[in-house]
């Protein structure tokens, strides 16, 4: 079967939708909106508006019920390009306290995701009496622990971004754990046999069979995790919003009622999320590649 | 040869089928001309790439030939698969695993619209022509591959087609239950008088079963030679030590020779 | 999970609470910081009626967004299922929905609908909806080649060759999206509830006693949470084990 060509059939097909996407959300928000509008035409005596104008003014409303995509296209570029990246209303300067977070708690969740996994498939009872537990632990809403956790932490007088940090590692862990247990039992009998005919260790067996193994299932989960450790950096600075980062600012766009921040916002966690993501498939595929994995 | 009598079930008349690839086309099949006869039981036999299964899915309608024409009873493949006129033996029992052994070979039955009395009496005569019977409610992955072929053979039997167009079925499975399942085939071939067109790696299998042997050979696909198998239509397993079968054999293996069979 | 195999998981968890509690009485941890088990569980008794309508209510949005988000990503799943060119446009994007920060998405849906459930159910939704689409999919194609042109042979139709053999075969692949929308499902119900909801409901009770400083109750309701999400997952995960019972990855045992 031929391999689809990057260009034509994959870029066409996502432009598209994308494209048919936009539509779509300038006819709702022109809906969703007009009947706001409408109050504020009222309110204001206005009682000769054409429906030109109505949709117009529909799409350009301050606090819009769903802002139009121009709307948060000019929002992001404001407070990204315009605004002076160190201020406190820069997009910029809360995206680089979220990645701060984000990275911190990512590479600690890496580290504790692929030990654990070692451990446990090393250690078959652990596996048994401990995996239960994380997976329930992943059902316990991470944003209930975050408060508890900043409290924690300050007792001991480590505030700043560690709380968050510890959050993004917590929710990047557990399919870091997954993931690699997987890849690391992912070798199959005949050449696990083939090890023990060779008399090696199981730290030998480690090295030389199971690592290598792993490799494609290590940055498969590592992709999840970089996006998980973000939701978790967001989810925790809304708990602890006073140092900023982009769920600070989703607060307080929700408190102030100003739904075009919320979006712009939400667009720039989307934005980062979405590059870490290809930063680590990109790494991960020239790292197989070096090492013979079929691209 | 007594023109009269015979009525030809599948002709195939100068096909050829070349295959796009990335590393440029492949010439799968190349001007191949063959009629069979109802009731026949035709093997095709031939190493990897001689185009026996290609010729094989284009009869079914899995493929289309570049060139050339083939019938089926006198239709297209296309109207001749939309007439459901062949049932398909593959190298997998592919059974449904969510489906019981009964449920299986209904399948094609409730695709075609029969109504459950008729199903589950022709499921039953199904069960039985291939000694199943009492397994119906079992589940694929509860019986051997033996017997998951067979409920695969019953189950492209099971809305009686002439046909039966069968690729490799026993490949994948020991000598001991092959003997068998060959012995089987020929006993429902006799009862049921269908015709069969058979795809095998096999000499000894090729020539017990069949009344022709279709020899081919590669790059590109063509038939090599066709050899006339003169055995009786009932055959017991010993037939494979009698001289005439050894000669047949020995035939057939100087035909692959000669279409460089064994070049590697 | 048999009983058998439950024994190993309860042992290393009483041993924790038993450790926990030992802990905690030793070093004399402040209940501000970390309260004992014991502590925790003389609250989650106590206080049973409030955590049972706190239950009640988020439970409204997590079981309404849960159905109507998986029956949307299936459906959505099959009709673009006929569509190659459809499917390589919304796949990568369902992919890209699937990892955001989802919970952005909250006070958008508070403002639409509302501050009591609906608002919740309408996070739940959005957060279920693209796993399941995207492992519906993925499941949709997963049929193998020998099956489907066994369906050609019979001359089987798109649809009868869709409900009789790639649904079924994409079972366990809508599952697996089942299973794990269990824990989206309960997470952004609860985490909506931080945005804005009525005096009731478990992200409310979480985020109130947080204030408090009463950290037994919201150990008390992470329990809560933590147990019924658990359960849910259970649920569904037994409603596998039934509908997909043929599966290779149950019988490999």
């Amino acid at each position: 079967m031929p391999v689809i060509p990057m260009t034509r059939d994959r870029i066409l097909p996502l432009l598209t939708v994308l494209a048919a996407l936009f539509i779509v959300w300038y006819v709702a928000a022109a809906l969703m909106n007009s009947t706001l509008q409408r109050d504020m035409f009222a309110n204001a005596g206005d009682k000769t508006y054409t429906t030109v104008e109505l949709i117009t003014s529909s799409l350009n409303m301050e606090r819009p019920k769903l802002p139009a995509p121009h709307q948060i296209a000019a929002e992001l570029y404001k407070l990204i390009v315009v605004t002076d990246p160190t201020s406190k209303r820069s997009l910029v300067y809360h995206a680089g306290i979220t990645l701060e977070e984000t990275l911190i708690g990512f590479v600690a969740g890496a580290v504790l995701g692929v030990l654990l996994a070692i451990f446990v498939v090393a250690v078959p009872w652990l596996e048994r009496s401990l995996m239960p537990w994380i997976v329930a632990s992943q059902t316990v809403p991470i944003i209930a622990l975050a408060p508890m956790i900043v409290v924690i932490l300050n007792q001991f007088d480590i505030g700043g971004l560690a709380p968050k940090a510890v959050i993004a590692a917590y929710l990047s862990f557990f399919p870091i754990t997954v993931g690699m247990a997987k890849g690391l039992r992912a070798p199959e009998p005949l050449q696990l046999d083939l090890m023990r005919t060779y008399n090696a260790t199981s730290g030998q067996v480690l090295r030389k069979l199971r690592a290598p193994a792993s490799l494609p299932f290590l940055f498969a989960s590592l992709k999840v995790g970089a996006a998980a450790a973000l939701v978790g950096a967001v989810v925790a600075e809304v708990t602890k919003s006073e140092d900023g980062g982009l769920g600070a600012r989703l607060l307080a766009g929700s408190y102030y009622g100003q739904t075009v921040q919320i979006w712009a916002a939400l667009f720039t966690a989307a934005a980062l999320s979405g590059a870490l993501v290809a930063l680590v498939d990109f790494v991960g595929r020239s790292v197989l590649k070096r090492r013979g994995f079929a691209a | 040869m007594n023109m009269g009598t015979r009525i030809n079930v599948v002709e195939i008349s100068d096909v050829s089928l070349t295959f796009p690839t990335d590393d440029g086309a492949v010439q799968a099949l190349s001007g191949v001309s063959l009629d069979i006869a109802k009731g026949e039981f035709v093997s095709f036999i031939g190493p990897s790439g001689c185009g026996k299964t290609t010729l094989l899915r284009a009869i079914a309608d899995l493929e289309a030939p570049t060139s050339g024409a083939i019938r089926v009873n006198g239709l297209s493949p296309t109207q001749a698969r939309a007439a459901r006129a062949y049932g398909y033996v593959f190298q997998a029992p592919a059974l449904y695993p969510w489906r019981t052994v009964a449920g299986n070979i209904a399948l094609p039955l409730e695709i075609m619209g029969i109504d459950r009395k008729e199903r589950r009496k022709r499921v039953e005569r199904g069960l039985e022509l291939v000694n199943l019977k009492g397994f119906g409610a079992k589940f694929p992955w509860q019986l051997s591959g033996g017997m998951q072929q067979r409920a695969s053979i019953a189950r492209a039997l099971s809305f009686d087609p002439e046909l039966l167009l069968m690729d490799e079925p026993f490949g994948a499975l020991d000598e001991i239950v092959r003997d068998m399942l060959n012995q089987q085939l020929l006993e429902l071939w006799a009862k049921t008088s269908k015709t069969v067109l058979f795809v095998t790696h096999s000499i000894p299998e090729a020539v017990f079963l069949s009344t022709r042997i279709v020899v081919m050979s590669p790059r590109p696909g063509r038939i090599q030679q066709v050899i006339d198998c003169p055995f009786p239509r009932e055959r017991a397993l010993d037939l494979r030590e009698t001289p005439e079968f050894l000669a047949v054999a020995h035939r057939v293996r100087e035909g692959l020779r000669a279409g460089h069979s064994y070049d590697a | 999970m048999k009983g058998r195999e439950a024994v190993p998981p309860l042992a290393f968890g009483l041993a924790v609470l038993l450790i926990w509690e030992a802990a905690t009485r030793a070093f004399q941890i402040p209940a501000v910081i970390l309260p004992a088990p014991s502590a925790i569980a003389m609250r989650l008794a106590a206080s049973l009626p409030t955590l049972g309508a706190d239950f009640v209510q988020t439970i409204r949005g997590v079981l309404a967004g849960y159905l109507i988000g998986n029956a949307a990503g299936l459906l959505v799943a099959i009709l673009i299922d006929r569509s190659p060119f459809l499917r390589r446009g919304l796949l990568p994007l369902g992919n890209l929905v699937s990892a955001l920060p989802i919970i952005g998405v909250a006070p958008i849906m508070v403002m639409w609908f509302g501050f009591d459930w609906p608002s919740k159910a309408a996070v739940v939704v959005v957060m279920t909806f693209f796993p399941m689409l995207v492992n519906a999919s993925v499941g949709l194609a997963s049929a193998g080649a020998i099956e489907r042109d066994l369906m050609k042979t019979y001359g089987a139709g798109y649809r009868q060759t869709l409900f009789k053999l790639r649904l079924p075969n994409a079972l366990p692949f809508v599952f697996n999206a089942l299973k794990i929308n269990t824990t989206l499902a309960m997470i952004g119900a609860i985490v909506a509830e931080f945005f804005g909801t009525p005096t009731v409901g478990m992200g409310f009770r979480i985020s109130t006693e947080v204030g408090h400083l009463a950290i037994d109750m919201v150990w008390a309701t992470i329990v809560v949470a933590a147990v019924s999400g658990s359960l849910f997952y259970a649920l569904v995960a037994g409603l596998e084990r039934r509908a997909t019972f043929w599966h290779a990855s149950y019988r490999a045992k």
